[in-house]
């Protein structure tokens, strides 16, 4: 059997999702953000919501999120993300809006607008980047940075008396009243993209019921940042970043999780 | 006739927001322009006319939720005073990247840093040569009465959205205080359709995705979007000059004064003619575009310009580039918070005439 007998439609197992635009990813190889892209999207494809959808991408590497993803999108200043997608749903109550933010946007810069949105319970689904190191700008510490972690900011290690603790902005939001559903997810084995797609479709359902915000956290590499190749970056996430960052629903329909 | 009403400046803007048919008010307080959010909150505008009113939670805040809501083809404002006004600036810059319309309203205070909550002109450079950064430039309409403030909350959306362009109100906290008559006109209703090309709606089969953003990684690209901002800044400088003259048929001097320090000159205007100097007044209602060739006119047959500001002399600037060395320019102003009287401008035009 040749290549070209292979190639045929009834033998199709899996495609890009419509929601993608055919452009090619700007991401690193291995790096987790086109995972998560794809998962958003296929959700927004599935719920048949792309032409009720308004998506606000934030200033990081996924800043030309909205350059792949197929949905009519904003890109806002560096941090202000929840603060626009604010502006936007308030304007349209019945358009379905997210943010798509990493952790220096989302957990520094942008703290005040997150934790306001997060209180306010505006009706809108945060996707959350959170790869311990602000990927764009070179490799330097992020809010979300681990004790000891090497960035290229903190050479010899974050060292807390120097540098602050790594904060989990995620636990903040939920304990206000505005969230409705909080949780840390990661995309990088199947059995975690399965979980993670199962999250963010929840999160956008959400938007139906008017209840609050919807926070999806996903834990996830920076290979380049983090200097790593992709297979060594996933396992020393899973060695030391989920200890500090468990996995797991944090806040589920307004309730938060007993542990 | 409109409806009558009497009312401080801060007041008719939000009347005016309402009538006007804006979608959404996003602020944060400040003296002495609170009373443009309270007032709002007062006229439950979400049942008058279904707008949005919210108080954020800085003015950072506020500009981003406008963006927000602009990207989106919605009318929509916020306000402040100069501290609030800089922190403003990085989403006014975004703003006027991404070409999206909407209104600020500055009364401005005294400054710099926390300065004082008095009234004052010395924004003036933030407002009208950028403030933010990047090459841009803002409308900026300067109201010198109560109706004036009620009456440029339409014209700045009509500006905002004719250019998809930011406008800024740079009002001061004498006009934003004082109570004075205004007419209002009849309640307009709120735009339905939002059919413009760049307007996010969400993305249909019939149409490509939509993108609002003032990025563009190349620099070539990037240059010609400057080009073509200029462009329409170019547009806007010829077609968009609003100016009133008083006084200056046959004026030896002419001053050059907007808002409160007009009102205060008109009065000097009075004084100076009863004293025997034939001064007129120019007011620049467009501080940007600015009218600077009707100054640059006026300066073929007058003696000279007195720029009378409540700031240390920033139009000034712009009073000489346009007068261009043909007769002597001067600045009269007090600042910091205080507002000259006119006899006060009278003497720093005899002072200027014996220079
Ligand atoms: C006001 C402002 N300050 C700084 C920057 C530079 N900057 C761009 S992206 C970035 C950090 C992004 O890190 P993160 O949000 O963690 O996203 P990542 O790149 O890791 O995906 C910084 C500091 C900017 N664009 N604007
Ligand atoms: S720098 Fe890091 S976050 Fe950015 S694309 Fe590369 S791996 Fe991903």
């Amino acid at each position: 059997m040749e290549l070209k007998d292979i190639i045929k439609p009834e033998n199709l197992v899996y495609k890009r999702t419509e929601c993608l635009t055919d452009k090619v990813l700007s991401y690193c190889p291995g790096c987790g953000h086109g995972t998560a892209h794809r998962l958003v999207m296929e959700t927004i494809e599935e719920l048949g919501i792309q032409s009720e959808t308004i998506g606000v991408a934030s200033v990081g590497c996924s800043v030309l999120s909205y350059d792949f993803m197929d949905v009519d999108m904003t890109g806002a200043a560096h941090g202000r993300a929840t603060a626009v997608a604010t502006g936007i749903k308030r304007c349209n109550p019945e358009k379905y809006v997210f943010t798509y933010q990493g952790d220096g946007d989302l957990a520094a810069i942008g703290t005040a607008e997150t934790i306001h949105a997060c209180n306010r319970g505006e009706n809108i689904t945060i996707i959350f980047i959170n790869n311990g190191i602000y990927g764009m700008t070179g490799g330097q510490m992020a809010p979300t940075t681990l004790l000891g972690m090497k960035s290229s900011t903190t050479p010899y290690g974050r060292e807390s008396a120097l540098m602050g603790n790594p904060i989990k902005i995620t636990e903040l939001v939920a304990q206000l009243p505005g969230t409705y559903f909080v949780t840390r997810q990661s995309v990088h084995t199947p059995a975690n993209v399965r979980k993670a797609k199962k999250a963010i479709m929840k999160a956008f359902d959400n938007q139906k019921l008017k209840k609050g915000l919807s926070f999806v956290e996903i834990v996830s590499n920076c290979n380049s940042g983090w200097k790593m190749t992709p297979v060594t970056a996933n396992k020393w996430m899973e060695d030391n970043m989920f200890p500090f960052y468990p996995l797991g629903d944090i806040k589920v329909d307004g309730e938060l999780v007993k542990k | 006739m409109g409806e009558l009403k009497l009312m401080k400046g801060n007041e008719a803007i939000a009347e005016a927001a309402i009538r006007a048919g804006v979608d959404a008010y996003f602020g944060y307080p400040i003296t002495p322009q609170s009373e443009i959010m309270e007032y709002l909150a007062s006229e439950q505008p979400e049942k008058r006319t279904g707008m949005v009113l919210l108080q954020a939670e800085s003015e950072v805040a506020a500009i981003n939720m406008v963006y927000g809501a602009a990207s989106t083809g919605k009318k929509a404002m916020t306000s402040s005073s100069s501290p609030g006004i800089s922190l403003k600036m990085e989403g006014i810059s975004y703003l006027a990247g991404a070409e999206l319309p909407c209104l600020i309203v500055n009364v401005v205070r005294g400054g710099p840093g926390l300065g004082t909550i008095q009234p004052s002109q010395a924004d003036y450079f933030q407002a009208v040569k950028g403030g933010g950064h990047g090459d841009y430039r803002l409308i900026v309409l300067a109201p010198a009465s109560v109706q004036e403030m009620a009456d440029f909350v339409g014209l700045g959306f009509d500006l905002a959205f004719k250019y998809r362009n930011p406008v800024m109100i740079l009002s001061d906290g004498v006009i934003g205080q004082m109570m004075e008559k205004v007419e209002f006109g009849e309640q307009q209703p709120r735009r339905t359709k939002f059919d413009e090309p760049w307007m996010l709606t969400g993305k249909t089969p019939d149409r490509p995705h939509r993108i609002v953003t003032s990025l563009d990684l190349e620099a070539v690209q990037m240059e010609k979007h400057n080009l073509d901002l200029q462009a329409k800044y170019k547009t806007i400088r010829e077609n968009e000059v609003r100016f009133e003259e008083i006084a200056c048929d046959d004026a030896d001097y002419i001053m050059v004064a907007y808002g409160s320090s007009a009102r205060i000159c008109q009065k000097t205007v009075k004084l100076a003619r009863e004293s025997g100097h034939k001064l007129g007044l120019l007011r620049p209602i467009t501080l940007y575009p600015f009218p600077s060739e009707r100054i640059s006119q006026l300066a073929d047959k007058v003696k000279g310009f007195l720029s009378v500001e409540m700031s240390s002399g920033q139009m000034v600037e712009d009073v000489m580039l346009a007068v261009n060395g043909k007769v002597k320019v001067g600045h009269y102003g007090r600042y910091g918070g205080v507002i000259h009287s006119p006899e006060q401008v009278l003497c720093g035009f005899e002072e200027f005439l014996s220079k």
